[in-house]
């Protein structure tokens, strides 16, 4: 989540002070991310220090909360840049959840169809919360399309845990340390245990 | 004294089959629905989650166990108080509407209410009252083939809630429209709810599935899981000023 990119967007719209800033960020993303004032501030100074804003001429110059800003040439020119960069997502993610199931498959004695549902159990859980939020927020442009992008991602972590299910059923585990010269049994990760 | 439960399953199995052919469709499910409560079925192909709706619409019998509409076992009933039952209390949503196209939306929400005897004239203005609900009330007199699938579904629902049904069974509802127009219906199911009814849906659909007050997991013919009861909305916040940005060097 780009908080700078997000501050620019909003100046590019005329020139406005901190608290404003705080306000009309937290306003325009459904106040599912609250912003502390700390953070506008010295995310302001970071963006002055690079050229992409400055104190709004017209103002009088004010400390804190109420110095007025305004974007820069430069500034404008990031936003743009920003806005038509993809987000970072060409490397495999280091996927929490796979590497759990990952290093389950190794161990002795998970039952892992249980550990799968748990985790869809849970998931499902989060998929209801925010479909609650939608199902509120009828008409709250902002939030509807949060809420659809986090249920888009949830939904596509509980079909991964199907799909994994599934490939279970069907494949029986490697074993971690096969003895020598005896003879595994094939053993099926869905049975009943 | 608490009105008893729109639905109750206690200890239902269901076996096709005898001997070394048995298949256990449902092993001794126990779940009660309360008026007001979206309950949302959840499980792969063949884990007999359509078994349980039929049973609990009492399409089909279970082998063992007892199902309650509200409060009536059906073991008790015969065939005939068996239809009426499900005439009265119950209302089938599935995927493909099956509404008949030969009739028209009105009629084809007036018709279980004719059967149950009502007269013409009072069960189409039911039936045309139902279809404003869900605001159908323009397209009464087209026919299921000048609907969009969307409003076909609406006139499926407004069926299934005509007359006094508080019980609602759906079976994948919103499995042949676009996100958006099932949402749509997603909706008014939950409205239906909030004014009393009881509803069950099944469906292999987590997005579909978020919209329950309560969802059960079925695999292998019995109940593995059942969500928790939701938190408030608060639990989506993210804390002040944490993980909001990237770190950034001085």
């Amino acid at each position: 989540m780009s908080v700078r990119h997000a501050l620019l967007a909003l100046l590019s719209e005329g020139p406005k002070y901190g608290l404003q800033l705080r306000q009309e960020f937290e306003a325009r993303t459904g106040e599912v991310w609250p912003l502390n004032v700390g953070q506008v501030y010295s995310t302001m100074q970071r963006l002055e220090r690079d050229g992409l804003v400055e104190a709004d001429p017209d103002e009088p110059a004010q400390p804190g909360p109420q110095r007025t800003y305004r974007i820069t040439e430069a500034g404008d020119a990031e936003l743009s840049a920003w806005l038509r960069t993809p987000p970072q997502g060409d490397a495999p993610p280091r996927d929490e959840l796979l590497i759990k199931v990952l290093v389950a498959l190794r161990l002795p004695g998970v039952d892992l169809p249980a550990m799968l549902q748990a985790h869809r159990t849970h998931t499902i859980g989060q998929m209801r919360q925010y479909t609650r939020l939608k199902e509120d927020a009828a008409d709250d442009l902002a939030l509807l399309l949060i809420a659809d992008a986090q249920l888009y991602r949830l939904e596509s972590v509980v079909r991964w845990l199907d799909a994994a299910q599934s490939r279970l059923r069907d494949h029986s585990p490697e074993p971690s340390s096969p003895a020598p010269g005896r003879q595994e049994q094939p053993h099926r990760h869905g049975a009943a245990r | 004294m608490t009105a008893p439960p729109p639905l109750e399953l206690r200890g239902v199995s269901r076996t096709y089959g005898e001997g070394a052919a048995a298949v256990r469709a449902l092993v001794d499910v126990d779940l009660t629905v309360t008026a007001g409560e979206l309950v949302a079925v959840m499980g792969p192909s063949g884990s007999g989650k359509s078994t349980l709706l039929s049973i609990a619409g009492s399409l089909e019998e279970p082998s063992t166990g007892e199902v309650f509409i509200e409060g009536t076992a059906l073991s008790g009933l015969g065939r005939n108080e068996r239809a009426r039952l499900r005439r009265r209390h119950i209302g089938y949503v599935f995927q493909d509407f099956n509404l008949l196209a030969g009739l028209t939306a009105v009629e084809n929400i007036a018709m279980p209410l004719e059967l149950d005897g009502v007269k013409s004239r009072a069960a189409r203005r039911a039936a045309g009252l139902a279809l404003a609900d869900l605001g159908l009330a323009d397209r009464a007199d087209s026919f299921p083939d000048e609907l969009s699938g969307g409003q076909r579904q609406r006139v499926a629902l407004a069926r299934a809630l005509v007359g006094d049904r508080r019980l609602l069974l759906a079976d994948e509802p919103t499995g042949a429209l676009d996100s958006r127009t099932g949402e749509e219906v997603m909706r008014l199911i939950r409205a239906a709810c909030r004014s009393g009814a009881a509803a069950v849906l099944v469906t292999h659909d987590a997005q579909l599935a978020a919209w329950a007050d309560r969802v059960v997991f079925v695999r292998d013919g019995a109940i593995v899981d059942t969500t928790a009861p939701l938190p408030g909305p608060e639990s989506l916040l993210t804390p002040r000023g944490t993980d909001l940005d990237e770190p950034e060097g001085p």
